[in-house]
């Protein structure tokens, strides 16, 4: 089954209508390539600004997706201001490309092979203040899940946008009959606007903002839901649960801890399944063994790479790792790193524990040599472990990625720390 | 040396009074803040040697007290404490100006430690943050404004941050690579460096500072 991947305008990266913007990412060309062809187009008839437009209809606004933690301290202010992610030199590099592709439209135009030149002004005009009034509409769109709509800035920009077309439509109109003409048809459209505006206006306005009053309550009740939810069905589970094993001070810090990495996930986002990609398998891991030996599991990941039946291996083998760290090592803390560069996946797991002689696992330890080495050897990767006694234990795991394309790869070639192969 | 004079900020009294019990004797707390008004007002008159830092806070976030500060009180470090997991909300106060990150589980014992090498100049790198790092650098992590201008990772740093990552103690990733303690030091300290310098013409402007050029 094929789903279809779809072109988005992204919300927090735009210049003007951020069509260019969502058409490079959704081909992955650079948007400096997207913003020539648009303006190329235009020197021919125009086609390159219509195009424009249709599109910036047609494609809908991507808000940035945000963890409800930090949604809410986007809203409450409490991250800083939250910058454009266009940079100056983006910004200047356009504003020279647009300055450029008028200037060939100017010259195009005075040869007298353009558009036609009764049409040419009130079109520019038009065009200006049709993407005044939709930029602030998309800005509307956006900004009801941030914050809400600054008031009259956003109305004498609306107002002067729409001032504009209608200057263009005046202009048309009147082309021929002269200057006589245009101010009879201008106050016309004056005296009708605001007419209809004395009329309208005040019900109108109630009507909006009892809307708006409406649609931010029901916002809040819902937000309100979610939270009193997700608080009963956990927080309030783990507080029985503390009060009743309040005298053992392990079982308190483990419930503690479990209960904060559920919230942390919550409000923070990446909460995916284990089944999803390898960082989540091997969360899912640490998770089950904090719970299963009270000890405490960090993983921290840079990069992530899909569970393929390699990758796979690579989780089970770390987490074998992991359960034996737990079980032996006697600490009260497991580091795990996974890295994903390039076409290789790594992971560490890390104890300073008491450590063994990894001349005798061999023959006595199953688990290392059949559930680590073995498992990860026969899916084409390597295994090592680093051991003494009294100095903690680390075993590093490496796999090359076959299938499919790493989630996100890190640019440069990964560094080996030099470690001495342990042969089972 | 002199005891050193530390200034809380976070918008919770609880966590607060829970640090000012952990770490007061050893160091001296000399003001606790709120937000970020009254963050810089206490600051700017307290002049404390480290500025204990949360990361979210009321009136624009920890951000918003470095960008006030770094200029005017240029001596004062920041440490970050935070609970928040966001990676770009960490780099992000880092590349302001922090010189350091821990998250607020952190024992009393390795909080006062981390407070005395933020205090003496050197960066407190959790493995967490060596994560977040090495994110940033691999470009995995978006960061407003800068992604094309972040200058690359030497291979030693990119090794001693890999090393942190897996839960090394700086001594131990001395151990490791076979170098001095001191030497981990100055990779760190040039990986925050670069962090915090994004553009070509910030790097050129700390030059000129330092007469390096």
């Amino acid at each position: 089954m094929t789903t279809y991947r779809r072109a988005y305008r992204p919300a927090d990266r735009r210049l003007v209508g951020g069509v260019a913007t969502g058409v490079a990412d959704h081909f992955g060309v650079p948007v400096i390539y997207v913003r020539l062809a648009f303006i190329v187009s235009t020197w021919f008839q125009g086609v390159g600004v219509i195009a424009y437009l249709i599109l910036w209809r047609l494609l809908p606004l991507q808000r940035p997706e945000m963890a409800p933690g930090l949604e809410s301290a986007t809203r409450r202010g409490l991250r800083g201001v939250q910058r454009n992610r266009t940079g100056p030199v983006e910004v200047a590099q356009t504003a020279a490309l647009g300055a450029i592709g008028i200037g060939v439209l100017l010259l195009i135009q005075s040869t007298g092979r353009g558009i036609n030149d009764g049409l040419f002004g009130p079109l520019l005009i038009g065009v200006i203040g049709v993407a005044v009034v939709w930029r602030q509409f998309d800005d509307v769109t956006w900004n009801r899940w941030m914050r809400q709509t600054r008031g009259w800035a956003f109305a004498s920009r609306v107002a002067a946008g729409v001032g504009l077309v209608a200057v263009a439509a005046v202009y048309l109109v009147t082309k021929q009959g002269g200057w006589g003409a245009a101010v009879n048809l201008a106050s016309a459209m004056v005296i009708a606007v605001l007419g209809v505006g004395l009329i309208l206006g005040p019900w109108i306005a109630r009507l909006t903002g009892d809307l708006s009053d409406e649609r931010r309550e029901r916002v809040r009740s819902q937000e309100r839901a979610d939270v009193a939810a997700h608080l009963h069905d956990s927080v309030l589970q783990t507080l029985a649960l503390l009060q009743k094993n309040a005298g053992d001070s392990s079982a308190v810090a483990t419930l503690a801890r479990r209960q904060e990495r559920e919230l942390r996930a919550w409000l923070y986002g990446d909460d995916e399944r284990p089944g999803d990609s390898l960082v989540a398998a091997l969360k899912g891991s640490a998770a089950e063994v904090e719970d299963a030996h009270r000890v405490p599991v960090e993983v921290i990941a840079v990069g992530d790479t899909p569970l393929d039946p390699d990758v796979t291996a690579l989780a089970r083998a770390a987490r074998e790792a992991m359960v034996n760290a737990a079980k032996h090592a006697g600490v009260d803390r497991i580091d795990v790193y996974a890295e994903v560069a390039g076409r290789t996946a790594e992971v560490f797991v890390r104890d300073r524990g008491v450590g063994f002689d990894i001349d005798v696992i061999a023959d006595d330890r199953m688990g290392v040599r059949g559930s680590i080495v073995d498992r990860v050897r026969r899916h084409g990767g390597t295994a090592t472990i680093r051991s003494e006694p009294g100095g903690g234990t680390e075993v590093a795991l490496r796999m090359p990625i076959r299938i499919g394309d790493p989630l996100s790869s890190t640019s440069s070639p990964s560094t080996s720390v030099s470690t001495e192969e342990v042969s089972p | 040396m002199s005891t050193l004079r530390v200034v809380i900020v976070d918008d919770h009294a609880m966590f607060r009074t829970g640090v000012r019990a952990e770490i007061d004797g050893p160091v001296d707390v000399v003001g606790e803040a709120e937000d970020v008004d009254s963050a810089v007002a206490v600051i700017a008159e307290a002049k404390p040697d480290v500025v204990l830092l949360d990361v979210h806070m009321p009136g624009g976030g920890g951000l918003e007290v470095i960008r006030r500060l770094h200029l005017r009180h240029p001596d004062t470090r920041f440490l970050a404490l935070s609970v928040s997991d966001a990676a770009e909300d960490v780099i992000g106060i880092i590349r302001a100006g922090a010189r350091g990150y821990v998250t607020k589980n952190i024992s009393g014992p390795e909080l006062l430690d981390a407070i005395g090498r933020v205090a003496a100049g050197d960066a407190v790198f959790s493995p967490r943050l060596a994560g977040f790092v090495l994110d940033a650098f691999a470009g995995t992590i978006e960061i407003a404004q800068v992604d094309e201008d972040l200058d690359r990772l030497t291979e030693r740093e990119r090794e001693v941050m890999r090393l942190i990552a897996r839960g090394y103690a700086y001594k131990e990733v001395a151990k490791e690579l076979f170098i001095s303690i001191k030497t981990v030091e100055t990779h760190v300290s040039s990986v925050l460096r670069k962090l915090q310098l994004s553009s070509r013409h910030e790097l050129t402007r700390w030059a000129n500072d330092r007469r390096l050029i």
